[in-house]
């Protein structure tokens, strides 16, 4: 057998030489300084795999056009096992490569590692960070929910303003005029059928060159012995890899990455944040107003590009120790308070709206459909903690008789009574009272005669924010003149799709003043807590269509 | 680093050190493509979750039709394709048995899925594709076609025929 296998390796070695090959890669000579602070190239190469390898996954179920991308996604993310980690994966990567990248890129940089003869390799090196961030860009439109609308016209528009190729580029774009299909299909092009082979082509450039001049050698490390690329280098790159990729698995699975409403051009109310990785430009682009905002959206970013490509034609001087090279250490010093301050004041003027509990509607969304009165008796039910003793399908204790079985569903009147004086009907049982008003258990009564097996997962995933706005819902009689979920009155204007008609400040000014906001409205004017108007609006605007 | 054996270079170094960096490397990789590629296995392979489950739907009244003779009838379905929910044109091979029972066909021939049809004058279904014979009940008269033909689950409403699941075609999702 092991012959066999012998014979076998001969063969292949004697028609491709691959084992030599490998063998010549593996045991490449290395500076006797080489250690962990180079771990960083290696694990960008292998984020970048990740990134291609899940991006292809996710294509296999992603309609890239405007009219299926959002509905595609949710797909991938409610309907197939295992789609929300690979959207995951894919999203977390993306933001974990940009930083793996810089920080390769500082390592470098403290170092002098792209002094003579590394020039080119620096060269392609910022080149690839471009490429790095372009994805990050053309990736973000994709899911085509309001954050990737929004901020993707922001991005066309910034392009648009470059001198003398702006038109150019935002036609490029597609962004003229509207973003629609032409830029969605562009975007997409690009991410997926441009920019992989570019960056193919060249990080084997880059390895190529590495190769070529060799690891950067330290001063003092011409006395040393050389040592080998493998197994000693190769066995701390992949551990840093390891521990990339366990920090990456861990947030795909922990950190839920929201799908957000399907996009909605129509929605001024809408404020675009870009990635975080971008604030810093974003924010940069606030320091400069009229005529002067093409500084900070081009010019400064473009001279910051030109300067870093630039870098080892302006440090030109022999290689010293690291500790030694206090001026390249303030640089990045002074690099990283300026990001991190732009990137804070970005994020502190970030309004409360944009922050304000956005509805996930990549999860269920069934308690959707519930009317208001359910929904308060989904409050109750919290309330009162009935789960302490009912089973709700196969989750909750079962001390009490399991509430989604249609065989325990009597009247509301029977309930009722039952709620308040619970032996009277049942004699024996050991339920205790429920105090509450007879319409609060004419609500929960209302909820528990509509639940059953199927819909009793809305009980659980009906967020706080909607139980609590549908009671205050209840409580102010709002039913009494709109309908919602095709229950009230038609006095007023119904509230479903409420969210398509008024921007949410609309909303809450009109709550304090309706006169101000609609004349010759006849709706009273409420004065509601800073948590109850939130709540209340966010329940509104979760209302289906 | 594939499969390639590597020979070692006999050095005096520790060898004991070296193979636990060989075993590491190896050992951390392998965790690393299961933790990816078992997922994927999962995401590509299994179905998505069911949405609900089949309906009843009306074809039409078979109130006048006559006993064996077939007609073709053709209905809308609703079917789950991905993210999205179709309304396609559908059609079935409905039979009144002698002894007033109804049989609804799945308009596919089961040897390789062509349509098939009725003809009057041989009575029995002829696929003219690898001209597959099937009698009245659906048994295989004559051809390649290798089980009977598909049989729509039925239901009478008064005369009004609804189908349900279209069964004996294990791998296919109707
Ligand atoms: S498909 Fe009908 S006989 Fe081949």
């Amino acid at each position: 057998m092991r012959r066999r296998i012998r014979g076998v390796n001969e063969w292949v070695e004697h028609r491709t030489g691959i084992q030599s090959a490998v063998r010549q890669f593996l045991y490449e000579e290395i500076p006797a300084s080489s250690g962990w602070h180079q771990v960083f190239g290696s694990v960008a190469m292998f984020l970048f795999m990740v990134q291609a390898f899940t991006g292809a996954l996710l294509a296999f179920n992603y309609a890239p056009t405007p009219g299926d991308a959002y509905n595609s996604l949710r797909y991938i993310l409610t309907e197939l096992t295992g789609g929300r980690l690979m959207r995951g994966l894919h999203h977390w990567g993306a933001s974990m490569i940009v930083v793996v990248v810089v920080l390769h890129m500082v390592q470098v940089f403290l170092y002098g590692a792209y002094k003579k003869p590394r020039e080119a390799t620096w060269m392609v090196g910022v080149v690839l960070l471009l490429l790095t961030l372009a994805y990050g860009l053309t990736g973000y439109l994709l899911p085509w929910d309001n954050r990737a609308y929004w901020g993707t016209v922001v991005t066309t528009q910034i392009a648009g303003q470059a001198p003398v190729l702006g038109p150019y580029l935002s036609r490029l774009l597609g962004g003229e005029g509207a973003i629609g299909v032409v830029t969605f299909a562009r975007f997409y092009g690009l991410h997926v059928l441009l920019l992989p082979p570019a960056t193919i082509f060249l990080i084997v450039l880059h390895v190529f060159l590495v190769r070529k001049h060799g690891v950067a050698p330290l001063p003092g490390d011409e006395l040393k012995a050389k040592q080998k690329f493998y197994p000693q280098q190769v066995f701390k790159d992949t551990v840093a890899i390891f521990i990339a990729f366990a920090i990456l698995f861990m947030m795909a699975v922990a950190v839920r990455v929201p799908l957000e409403q399907l996009a909605d051009p129509t929605d001024t109310s809408y404020i675009p944040r870009p990635e975080w990785y971008f604030l810093f430009l974003f924010q940069t682009l606030k320091l400069f107003s009229g005529p002067l905002e093409v500084v900070g959206s081009v010019v400064l970013p473009g001279l910051a590009v030109l300067l870093l490509i630039l870098v080892p034609f302006i440090d030109r001087g022999q290689m010293v120790k690291v500790t030694r090279r206090t001026v390249a250490l303030a640089f990045v010093l002074l690099a990283a308070i300026g990001w991190g301050g732009l990137t804070a004041a970005a994020v502190r003027s970030t309004p409360k709206e944009a922050l304000a509990a956005a509805v996930d509607y990549s999860g269920p969304t069934d308690w959707m459909q519930l009317s208001p009165e359910e929904m308060v008796g989904i409050a109750y039910f919290r309330q009162e903690n009935c789960v302490s003793c009912h089973a709700i399908g196969d989750q909750g204790k079962a001390v009490g008789p399991d509430l989604t079985k249609a065989s325990i569903h009597k009247d509301a009147a029977w309930m009722i009574q039952h709620f308040k004086r619970p032996s009277a009907m049942r004699p024996g049982t050991s339920m205790p009272p429920i105090q509450l008003t007879d319409a609060q258990l004419n609500s929960l009564a209302a909820f528990l005669l509509k639940l059953n097996e199927k819909n009793a997962t809305a009980l659980d995933n009906a967020p706080d924010f909607a139980a609590q706005g549908a009671l205050l819902y209840q409580t102010n009689r709002c039913g009494a003149c709109h309908l919602v979920n095709g229950g009230g009155m038609k006095i007023g204007p119904p509230l479903n799709g409420l969210s398509k008609r008024q921007s949410r400040s609309w909303v809450e000014d009109h709550f304090a003043d309706p006169r101000k906001m609609a004349p010759g409205s006849i709706m009273p004017s409420y004065k509601l807590a800073p948590k109850d108007l939130e709540n209340l609006t966010s329940y509104l605007f979760a209302l289906p269509d | 680093m594939g499969n390639v054996q590597i020979v070692p270079p006999r050095e005096g170094e520790g060898t004991s050190r070296r193979n636990f960096y060989v075993v590491a490397i190896y050992g951390l990789w392998g965790a690393i493509s299961a933790a990816l590629g078992l997922p994927a296995l999962v995401y590509l392979l299994f179905p998505p979750k069911a949405k609900k489950g089949e309906e009843w739907i009306e074809v039409g009244d078979i109130g006048r039709l006559a006993p064996l003779s077939p007609v073709e009838l053709t209905f809308r379905r609703t079917r789950v394709d991905g993210w999205k929910v179709i309304s396609e044109k559908s059609t079935a091979w409905v039979v009144k048995t002698a002894d007033n029972q109804v049989t609804a066909f799945g308009p596919q021939c089961t040897h390789l899925g062509c349509a098939y049809h009725w003809e009057d004058a041989k009575g029995q279904f002829l696929c003219p594709c690898h001209t597959s014979l099937f009698s009245i009940d659906g048994k295989v008269a004559a051809g390649p076609a290798p089980r009977p033909l598909d049989r729509y689950q039925t239901k009478l409403n008064g005369s009004k025929l609804l189908l349900g699941k279209l069964q004996g075609s294990p791998e296919k999702k109707s």
